[in-house]
Order: structure tokens, then C-alpha cells, then sequence
């Protein structure tokens, strides 16, 4: 799904999930090539220049959510929460630790032991980073949220400085773990079940219909 | 003018970076519209404006870091409802200032002036600051109409205590004019009600409500479960641990010097169990629909107190370990649970669990088993106590150890071998410590 599909997406879906037309939402999407920069992010660290970018079939976006520059594409789990915190807890740091908490215990199902590093959010694999999060929150309704590599292709990596951050990056495939992207779904759908306490409800043709 | 405020966006969070002003300097803004956004750890969140009117100052620029509750803007509400005259603005400034004691029969009128443009219009309207979603909510179940509460929140906004000290005041006020003959005075007149000003908060709220913490709830739900789930017996055996006790006395300075950590009795206890457990191997199972599992390894449990919980961390081959590598085992778990650093897999896999009551004097106590285990060993305090020993009495260091299992797969037979066991490997010990 293209990046700016998906962004429209969930605009509509967090506008609708505040006016209480809908429950929580969770999206799982697979962007292909876009290189993304959050609100607070700093252009130089895309380190490609336009026409770079564009020739390597990679897009744009700058974007409301919080962070630095990201990278989106194949073999990402990309997931996108849309949650009233009124209805769990209303604290940003709480979440996004929530999130990463998730992620774990969906590695530790396959067997790779993921990890936080202090003032680095996201979720790290040895030192290297696994999972990226990003965040937007309107009147407690979030929106984006984090990208899972599985067996993304990290060369694609090269072109930015991740999060701002110079820290290597890596996937599920590269530590060792090749995993079915539908069985880190659903591990990742159990944990989010478990860890943010809520009664997961499959729709995924009407998800696949309207993506 | 209405305070804007650097929000708290959660518990930890002291400060916030104002990272965008949606609305520039003397733009007309809506109430709930989004006004400003800030960044903290990779979350950027929308701030809706408390209020309708007029950016009119802006404290913060773009970038900076604040704490929270700090001004960042004020907004003229002066531009916001033109009809209403230059009154209601000073009256909106002063009405976040607790009213001064002397000026009660003035009070009435911070009140009274939002009532005048449409009292049974929008009913926020004049109220200052924002209101939470909570104090919506009670607002709308308890039927209270918030422009009577008065707000001692950041900008005069409405908390929740104020509403809970508002309905204890109405309460109160209720009580007396029932008790009291219904026509008191002459006073009751169309007199809009002065808010809570002459009762005294005498009242005070009756309980205090406080959502339990995830973990908390998760703890709530594992014990009713495992209540539902198995058959608990407990039968308690008593050790005498006189000579376990004289090995740790004189080893226990020596052993701090070496590991840099103290030698307490759980170590001991635990290569106890797990060696009966090895002799038992029922104890060490679990049950799944009509099968018994047999586990093939040992990993003990210990549950861990934490300031408002606990946690049971495993010990993984738990037989493996000497007395030595169990207390290290126990140490690092219990302080890694203490500082929320254990990793998921940690806490999970047990087969069977080991609590250490003692610790806090109880002599011996009945545990709840630790799902999908089928057995829990409590360990009491160890004490000096007086025993018969052969017709005569003497002073021995004594320990009640409790074992609750589930008798849908243990029977008091087999659970009181067990014991034996260790009460067994515990009196006559022979291993080395150091």
C-alpha cells in the first residue's frame, strides 16, 4: 500500500474512531520504497539527494508523526495502532514503551531477544535496531506507529541516518529467523491482545478491501 | 484571558518541547481545535486550544523545552463572544483566583454571568480551562452542571477533586436543608445557589478511586484462575534446619567476600526441591485437558515482592545449580525484577514455584499455585524453637515449609513424600557451599 494511501487511511480512520463511530483499530500494512521524515526530523540526515532517491525507486514523505527519518519498504511488518488512550492509559511514554513491549514478546515467540536501549525508542537486536517507532496523537488517538523489518532488504537503509541515530540496523532474517510475515502478524496481534488488554476481532477482508 | 498550559502527556513526563504552533499570534482560534504540538520520546501529540478567541500571547517559541503546567499562551476570549460586553472579561479573569473570603457576596457572580448569553445552550460555555474527558464523564452521570464547580486546576480548570469536593459539599448541603424545616428563611430566592463558598469542605470524600495497574490486574486475574483451576491442599512439615543454619553461619563472611552477594536459606531450600522434584517427577508436571505433561527439566520459580506486586522469575535447570549458582541465580532475578529489566522468557516456562514467606516472619502460610504448575513451595521463617529430641528438650533453628498442590494430580501421599525429601536433603546435608 502506498504511503500517502495509507496516511489518508488512517486520518479518516482516527477522525471516526474520536467521534466513537469505531473500537480501536490496528492496520498492518507493507509500504514499498518511501523514505519518511517525522516532524521533528533533520534533513540532513537523508543522505541521498533527490534525484538519488528517485532512481532507486524510493519516495518522499514528510509526515506528523514524531521522530526522525525512517525508512519503509518490502519485508516490513508495518503497523499502524489507532487507540483512544482515554481508554487504557493517557500517557504518551507509557504507549510507546507498551509498543515496544509487544515487539519483544512477538520476537521472543521467535526466539530472538529484542531490547531497549536508554533514550534510543524502538527495539534492538544486539545492539542493532529491529523495530522503529514513530508516533502522532490527536486528543489521545494515536495514529503511525512502528515498522518491524522481517526480511527488508537493509541495504535500502544506506540512504539515511535511521531515527537520526548512527546505529546499525537489522531484521528478523539477518538475526538468523526466517519467519512468515502472516505468523509475525498474528504473534504481533497475540502480544498487542496481551499486552494492551483488548479482544482482537479479525477483519482482514474488509482490511485488505479498503487497503 | 484562559491560560494555555504545557500539558502532562503522562506520569514520568516532567517537560514537554513545544515542537509547532498551529496558530500564529492573533489568529482566532476554537475551543478543542488543535493550537500548539509537542514532541516527547517519538510521540508528537496535538494540544487543543482550552478555549475560543484570540491567540493573543505566545510564552514559548517553536523548540523549546518546558515544564509541564508552564504557560505557554493566553487567549482572549474578549473576540470570541462579541455580543457580550467588556463585563464578563474582567469577571472571566478573576475567576480562577480563589474568590477572597471577604468578597463572598460578590461570588455569586462568576457564576451567575455565563448564565446570561444561554444558560441552557452549550453547557461548557464559561467554564474555564478544559475539561478532561473524566470530568466530563462525571459530570454527565452525576447530573452536575460544571459552571457551579469551582475550578482550582491550572487556570482555574475543573479537576476531578473539585468535583468530588463539589458533590460532597451538595451532599452536605442536601442533608441540612432536609433535616432543617423546608422553608429555612426567606433566602431561597430565584438567587442563583453560591456555589460551595459558605459550606466548609467538612465533608470528605468516602472512598478514593484508583484503576488498578495492569500488573495488579494481571496478578487479580492469575489468582482467581488458578483458584478455579486446581484442587488446592497445603500440608506443612517442619524442618529443622539447625545445621544448615550453623553451615551458613560460619561460611557467610567468607562467601559475601567472595561473590559479593550474602547467603541466605532459599538456595539451600531450592537444591532441597529440586532434588526431590527429580525423585518426584508429579511434582514437576502439569496438566493439559486429559494428560498429565511431564516436564524433563526443572526450572523453579521465585516469587519476587515488588513495591505494589510481585513476579515469579525461573531459575532454568534449576538441578544443575549448587548453592552457589542458585543464590547468584536469586539475586540477579530479584534485582533485575526490581528494576523492570527482566526479559519475557524469564518470567515465563516455570515448572514449579518457590515463595520465601519467611522473609517477612510469617511462620508458614497456604500459597496459590503458580499456573500452569502443580505445586508451590512457601518457605517460613526460620526460628529458634524448643524441640523434643529423644525425651529431651532442646533449641533448634526450625522452619515450616508449606506445599501447596493440586489434588487433582497429587495426592497428600505423594505430597507429603515429597516433603520428606526435602526435609531430608535439608537436616542431613552434606554438599560443600563454599
Amino acid at each position: 500500500m502506498q504511503y500517502s494511501a495509507a496516511f489518508d487511511l488512517q486520518r479518516e480512520l482516527v477522525e471516526r474512531r474520536k467521534r466513537g463511530e469505531i473500537p480501536d483499530q490496528l492496520l498492518f500494512v507493507e509500504h514499498p520504497h518511501v523514505i519518511t521524515m517525522g516532524r521533528n526530523g533533520n534533513i540532513a540526515n537523508v543522505l541521498a539527494p533527490p534525484d538519488v532517491l528517485e532512481r532507486a525507486g524510493i519516495t518522499f514523505h514528510a509526515t506528523d508523526r514524531g521522530g526522525d527519518v525512517t525508512y519503509h519498504g518490502p519485508g516490513q511488518v508495518v503497523g499502524y495502532p489507532i487507540f483512544d488512550l482515554r481508554e487504557w492509559k493517557r500517557d504518551v511514554v507509557a504507549y510507546v514503551r507498551a509498543i515496544e513491549q509487544v515487539i519483544i514478546q512477538a520476537l521472543a515467540q521467535f526466539g530472538l531477544c529484542g531490547e531497549r536501549e536508554a533514550g534510543a525508542t524502538g527495539v534492538w537486536v544486539g545492539g542493532k535496531k529491529i523495530a522503529a517507532i514513530g508516533v502522532h496523537i490527536s486528543r489521545w488517538v494515536t495514529s503511525h506507529g512502528f515498522a518491524l523489518n522481517v526480511d527488508a532488504d537493509l541495504r535500502y537503509f544506506q540512504y539515511i541516518v535511521p531515527c537520526g541515530l548512527p546505529k546499525p540496523v537489522t531484521s528478523m532474517r539477518q538475526e538468523g529467523c526466517v519467519a512468515r510475515r502472516e505468523d509475525v502478524i498474528g504473534e504481533i496481534q497475540r502480544q498487542f491482545a496481551r499486552v494492551f488488554d483488548l479482544e482482537m476481532l479479525e477483519k482482514a477482508e474488509a482490511c485488505k478491501e479498503s487497503l | 484571558m484562559t491560560d494555555v498550559i504545557m500539558p502532562q502527556m503522562g506520569e514520568s513526563i516532567v517537560e514537554g518541547t513545544l515542537t509547532k504552533w498551529l496558530k500564529k499570534k492573533g489568529e482566532r482560534v476554537e475551543r478543542d481545535e488543535p493550537l500548539f504540538e509537542i514532541s516527547t520520546d517519538k510521540v508528537d501529540t496535538e494540544i487543543p486550544s482550552p478555549a475560543a478567541g484570540v491567540l493573543a500571547e505566545v510564552l514559548v517559541e517553536e523548540g523549546m523545552t518546558v515544564a509541564i503546567n508552564t504557560v505557554v499562551a493566553r487567549i482572549d476570549e474578549s473576540g470570541a463572544a462579541e455580543a457580550v460586553a467588556a463585563a464578563p472579561e474582567t469577571q472571566a479573569a478573576t475567576a480562577p483566583a480563589p474568590p477572597a473570603a471577604d468578597s463572598a457576596p460578590a461570588a455569586p457572580s462568576p457564576a451567575a454571568a455565563p448564565e446570561a448569553p444561554s444558560a441552557a445552550a452549550a453547557g461548557t460555555e464559561g467554564i474555564p480551562g478544559p475539561l478532561s474527558p473524566l470530568v466530563r464523564r462525571m459530570a454527565r452521570e452525576y447530573n452536575i452542571d460544571l459552571r457551579q464547580v469551582k475550578g482550582t486546576g491550572a487556570g482555574g480548570r475543573i479537576t476531578k477533586a473539585d468535583l468530588e469536593a463539589y458533590m460532597a459539599a451538595q451532599g452536605a448541603k442536601t442533608v441540612a436543608q432536609a433535616a432543617e424545616a423546608p422553608p429555612p428563611v426567606a433566602a431561597p430566592k430565584p438567587v442563583p445557589p453560591p456555589p460551595t463558598a459558605p459550606l466548609p469542605r467538612a465533608e470528605a470524600p468516602k472512598v478514593r478511586v484508583e484503576p488498578m495497574s495492569i500488573m495488579r490486574q494481571k496478578i487479580a486475574e492469575h489468582m482467581v484462575l488458578s483458584k478455579r483451576t486446581s484442587a488446592h491442599v497445603t500440608t506443612v512439615h517442619r524442618v529443622d534446619m539447625t545445621k544448615i543454619a550453623k553451615l551458613r553461619e560460619s561460611q557467610k563472611t567468607e562467601f559475601q567476600a567472595r561473590y559479593g552477594f550474602g547467603l541466605t536459606f532459599l538456595p539451600f531450600v531450592t537444591r532441597a526441591a529440586a532434588e526431590a522434584l527429580r525423585a518426584f517427577p508429579l511434582v514437576n508436571a502439569s496438566i493439559e485437558g486429559a494428560n498429565i505433561i511431564y516436564h524433563n527439566e526443572i526450572h523453579i520459580g521465585i516469587a519476587v515482592a515488588l513495591d505494589n506486586g510481585l513476579i515469579v522469575p525461573v531459575i532454568r535447570n534449576a538441578d544443575e545449580k549448587n548453592v552457589v549458582g542458585l543464590q547468584r541465580a536469586i539475586v540477579e532475578l530479584a534485582t533485575r525484577a526490581r528494576s523492570k529489566q527482566l526479559k519475557p522468557d524469564e518470567v515465563q516456562g516455570g515448572t514449579f514455584s518457590i515463595t520465601n514467606f519467611g522473609s517477612f516472619g510469617s511462620l508458614f502460610a497456604t500459597p496459590v499455585i503458580n499456573q500452569p504448575q502443580v505445586a508451590i513451595l512457601g518457605i517460613g521463617a526460620v526460628t529458634k524453637e524448643p524441640v523434643v529430641i529423644d525425651d529431651a528438650i532442646a533449641i533448634r533453628s526450625v522452619c515450616y515449609l508449606s506445599l501447596t498442590f493440586d489434588h487433582r494430580l497429587i495426592d497428600g501421599a505423594l505430597a507429603d513424600q515429597f516433603c520428606l525429601k526435602v526435609k531430608s536433603v535439608l537436616e542431613n546435608w552434606n554438599e560443600p557451599v563454599l
